[in-house]
C-alpha cells in the first residue's frame, strides 16, 4: 500500500492543547501553545502576558532608589543580582567608585544567589523528569543559604540589599563563618547530586541527544548564559566584561559544544564548582573599607544613556536607563535573559516528543516573571 | 464452580459456616457465604490498600529527607482514613461534554479487576478464597481487566490530557502484558501447574522457586519486576499521569471517590504484582528456610505479608528514585529487550528442566 492509499484510510488530524497557564512543567504562568499529532510536536507558540506586570514603566515613575526593589521581582531567584545590575548602572552614571569591600561582598552575594538558583533549578529538573527526590534534596541545602541571606539582610528571596553607591548595611558578624560552613557542607553534596541524577541511564537516556541548540542558532536567537554556553558560545558576562570583583578571581567559564539537553545540565552543574571556587576565593579576604558611598538624598542621573549587564543565574541580564536629567529616569529597559532564551524554543523543539520538550524546557531553567516582567 | 473448594480459614469461621449452613439450605448458605467472604475481602483490602497509600507517603517521606504524614494518629496512622472519609463526603463534579455513562463505569472496571484478583492468593495454607486449577491463568486475565476502565477514562472524559494518558496507558499495559505473562510462564514451566497452592506446595521441600530454576529464575523475576512495575503505571513508567507532561493523565477530571478508586487501585495492583512474585519466586506463605514450620501457632500469613512488603518497598524504591521514561525509551525496553530476553529465557529454562538442572 502506497502512503497516498494510507493516508485516504486513515485520517490524521493535528490538534492543539495548551501547556499552561497552569501546568505543572511551565514552572508559572507560562502558556504554550502546542501543535500535536499524536505525541509529536510540530508547533511550539508561547503565549506570554500572565504575570505582566510592567516594571519598566513602573521605573519611569519611581526614583533610582526605588527601581531597586522592583527588580527584585522579575528573576526572583536572581534577586541580588538583578539589584546590582541596577546599582551599578546607577553608579556608572553618578560616577562613582564603590569601595573594594562593597565590591567582594557583593560577588560572594551573587555567587550563593547563583548555587541557590541552580539549586532549585536541579531540583525541579528532576521533578520535571519524574525524579521528585531531587526537589527535596536542593532545598536542603539552598535552605542554608537562604538562612545566611535572612541572618545578613533580613529577607529570604526578594533581598534588596544593594543600595545606588554600595550595601545598605555591613554584613553580619556571623555572615562569613556561616558561608564557610556551608562551602564545606555544599562540596560534599554536589557528588551526592551526581550520583542521584546525573549518572542515572534513564535521565543520560532522557538529556543526551534532546533539544539540540547549535551555536549558530544560540548567537542568532540572542541566547545567552548557562543555555548559550552549553552549545559552545563564550558568552559569560563575568568574564568578558567583569564588574565587582570577577576580575580578582580566577574562575574557569565551562563550555560544552554537545549543544543537548545534557550539556546544559553539565554546564550548570560545573557552575556550581565554579561558584563555590570563587566563594573560597574571596571569603577569607573581604577589604576592610565603607560600605557605602555618600550619595545625595535625591539621585539625579546626567542626560544620557546607561547602560550595564551582568550574569545572572539565567544569563544575560542587561539594564538601559535613558536619563534627562530628573529624579526618575525617562526610559528603562530590561534586557531579561529568559525572553531571549525562549524565543528559541520552537525551533528546537519540532517534531518531538511531549516528554523531549519538558526536558528542553527544563534544562533552560525559566523565570515566568523574568520573561514578561 | 464446585463452592466445597473454597477453603474457609480459621476455626472462628468454621464455627460461624457451620451455623449458616444449620439455618438455611445448602445452595442458600454457600451463597450467603460467598457474600460474606466478598464484603470481608473488600473491606480488607480497601484498608489494606489505605495503608499501603500511607507506606508509600512515609517511605516517599524517608527517602526525601521529610518526615511524612504525623498528626492525624499516633505516627499519622489514621490520615489515609481521613483522607479516604474527605473523598468520599466530597461531591463528584464532572465537566459537561463527557459520555456520561463510560465517565461513571470506568472506576469500576479499575477498582473491581484490582479487587478481583485478590481472590486467588494463598495468604497461608487455610486462607484463600478461590483456589482453583488455573490460578495463575486466572490472575493475567483479571489483572488486564483494569486497562479498558483506564481507557475508557480517558475517552469518555472528553479532555486531550486524559485521552493522551489513556492511549499511552494502553499501549504500555499491552505491551508489558507480555512480558509479565511470559516471565509467569517460564516460573510455570517449572513447576507445572497453574494452581496457586500448588506452586507454593512445589516450593516447601525443593526451595524457593527462585533457587530452584537458578539463573532463568532470576532472569524471569528481574523482568517480572521490571514489567510488573510497568504494569501498575508507576514511576519510572508513569507516563499515563506523568504530572509535568499531561497534569494528572487519564483521571484529570474525575473527583472525590471515583477519584479515589483509580488512587487505590494502584495500590492495590502494586499489591498484587508483589504478591504474584512472592508466589511465583519466593515460596509465598512458607517460612525462610522452614524457621517457624513446626511452630503451630505461628500465622503463616506473617510471612506472606513480610515477602510482600519486601517487594513493595522495592517498588517505591524505584518510584523515588528514577526519573520518568520516555514513550518511545519505553516501548524499545519492551519490544527490543524484555520480549527477546524473555523468549530465550524460555528456552533457557526448559533446556534446564530438561537436563535436570533444577536443584
Amino acid at each position: 500500500m502506497t502512503d497516498q492509499q494510507t493516508q485516504n484510510k486513515i485520517k490524521t488530524e493535528e490538534y492543539f492543547i495548551n501547556m499552561g497557564p497552569q501546568h505543572p512543567a511551565a514552572h508559572g504562568v507560562l502558556r504554550l501553545i502546542l501543535t500535536i499529532d499524536g505525541e509529536i510536536i510540530k508547533n511550539v507558540e508561547p503565549d506570554l502576558g500572565y504575570i505582566h506586570r510592567s516594571i519598566e514603566k513602573m521605573c519611569e515613575r519611581d526614583s533610582y532608589q526605588q527601581i531597586v526593589h522592583l527588580t527584585d521581582r522579575m528573576d526572583y531567584l536572581s534577586s541580588h543580582i538583578n539589584n546590582e545590575a541596577v546599582c551599578l548602572t546607577v553608579e556608572k552614571g553618578l560616577e562613582i567608585e564603590v569601595s573594594d569591600r562593597v565590591k567582594v561582598i557583593r560577588t560572594i552575594i551573587d555567587e550563593l544567589t547563583r548555587i541557590a538558583s541552580h539549586c532549585l533549578w536541579w531540583g525541579v529538573m528532576g521533578m520535571d523528569l519524574g525524579a521528585l527526590t531531587t526537589y527535596f534534596y536542593a532545598f536542603r541545602d539552598r535552605e542554608m543559604i537562604n538562612d545566611i541571606f535572612e541572618e545578613t539582610c533580613g529577607a529570604r528571596l526578594t533581598m534588596n540589599y544593594n543600595v545606588p553607591g554600595g550595601l545598605m548595611f555591613d554584613i553580619h558578624p556571623n555572615f562569613v563563618k556561616r558561608t564557610k560552613d556551608f562551602i564545606t557542607h555544599f562540596k560534599t553534596k554536589i557528588p551526592e547530586y551526581d550520583r542521584l541524577l546525573t549518572g542515572n541511564v534513564i535521565f543520560q537516556k532522557r538529556t543526551k541527544g534532546v533539544g539540540i541548540l547549535t551555536r549558530e542558532d544560540a548567537i542568532s536567537f540572542g541566547v545567552s548564559g548557562p543555555t548559550a554556553r552549553g552549545s559552545g558560545f563564550s558568552s559569560d558576562v563575568r568574564k568578558h566584561h567583569p564588574y565587582s570583583a570577577y576580575d580578582l578571581v580566577n574562575f574557569k567559564e565551562i563550555l560544552f559544544t554537545e549543544g543537548d539537553t545534557f550539556a546544559r545540565y553539565q554546564v550548570r552543574m560545573m557552575e556550581l564548582w565554579e561558584s563555590v571556587s570563587i566563594i573560597e576565593q574571596l571569603i577569607d579576604n573581604i577589604p576592610e573599607g565603607e560600605t557605602k558611598a555618600a550619595t545625595k538624598a535625591v539621585i539625579k542621573l546626567p542626560k544620557g544613556e546607561f547602560y550595564q549587564r551582568v550574569e545572572t543565574a539565567r544569563g544575560e541580564l542587561g539594564v538601559y536607563i535613558n536619563s534627562t536629567g530628573n529624579k526618575n529616569p525617562y526610559r528603562v529597559k530590561f534586557r531579561s535573559p529568559g525572553f531571549s532564551n525562549l524565543s528559541v524554543l520552537n525551533h528546537i523543539s519540532k517534531d518531538v516528543l511531549i516528554g523531549d520538550l519538558v526536558a528542553t524546557m527544563a534544562s533552560f531553567d525559566f523565570v515566568i516573571p523574568d520573561i514578561d516582567r | 464452580m464446585n463452592f466445597t473448594q473454597m477453603i474457609i480459614p480459621l476455626n472462628i469461621t468454621k464455627t460461624i459456616s457451620d451455623w449458616i449452613y444449620s439455618i438455611m439450605p445448602e445452595t442458600a448458605a454457600s451463597y450467603t457465604i460467598m457474600v460474606i467472604i466478598a464484603v470481608a475481602y473488600l473491606a480488607l483490602f480497601a484498608v489494606a490498600g489505605l495503608y499501603l497509600v500511607l507506606l508509600e507517603r512515609k517511605v516517599a517521606a524517608w527517602f526525601q529527607l521529610r518526615i511524612g504524614p504525623n498528626r492525624v494518629g499516633p505516627w499519622g496512622l489514621l490520615q489515609t482514613m481521613a483522607d479516604a472519609l474527605k473523598l468520599v463526603s466530597k461531591e463528584l463534579t464532572s465537566t459537561i461534554k463527557i459520555d456520561k455513562f463510560l465517565y461513571n463505569l470506568a472506576p469500576y472496571f479499575v477498582i473491581v479487576s484490582a479487587l478481583m484478583a485478590m481472590a486467588v492468593f494463598p495468604f497461608s495454607e487455610q486462607f484463600q478464597a478461590f483456589d482453583i486449577n488455573i490460578g495463575v491463568f486466572f490472575l493475567i486475565a483479571i489483572s488486564s481487566i483494569g486497562v479498558i476502565g483506564i481507557l475508557l477514562a480517558g475517552w469518555s472524559s472528553n479532555n486531550k490530557y486524559a485521552l493522551i494518558g489513556a492511549m499511552r496507558s494502553g499501549l504500555q499495559t499491552i505491551s508489558y502484558e507480555l512480558s509479565v505473562g511470559l516471565s509467569i510462564l517460564t516460573m510455570v514451566l517449572l513447576t507445572g501447574t497453574l494452581q496457586l497452592s500448588e506452586i507454593i506446595e512445589a516450593q516447601r521441600t525443593g526451595g524457593w522457586l527462585i533457587l530452584q530454576g537458578h539463573v532463568p529464575s532470576i532472569i524471569a523475576f528481574m523482568i517480572f519486576m521490571v514489567a510488573g512495575t510497568a504494569e501498575t503505571n508507576r514511576a519510572p513508567f508513569d507516563l499515563v499521569e506523568a504530572e509535568s507532561e499531561l497534569g494528572a493523565g487519564f483521571h484529570t477530571e474525575y473527583s472525590g471517590m471515583k477519584f479515589a478508586y483509580f488512587f487505590l487501585a494502584e495500590f492495590i495492583n502494586m499489591f498484587i504484582i508483589s504478591s504474584i512474585a512472592v508466589v511465583l519466586f519466593f515460596g509465598g506463605w512458607l517460612s525462610p528456610f522452614g524457621i517457624t514450620e513446626n511452630i503451630a501457632w505461628f500465622p503463616q500469613v506473617f510471612w506472606f505479608i513480610i515477602k510482600v512488603l519486601g517487594l513493595i518497598f522495592l517498588m517505591m524504591w524505584f518510584r523515588w528514585t528514577f526519573p520518568r521514561l520516555r514513550v518511545d525509551q519505553l516501548l524499545t525496553l519492551e519490544w527490543k529487550y524484555l520480549l527477546p530476553l524473555n523468549l530465550m529465557n524460555i528456552v533457557l529454562m526448559a533446556i534446564v528442566i530438561w537436563l535436570n538442572w533444577t536443584i
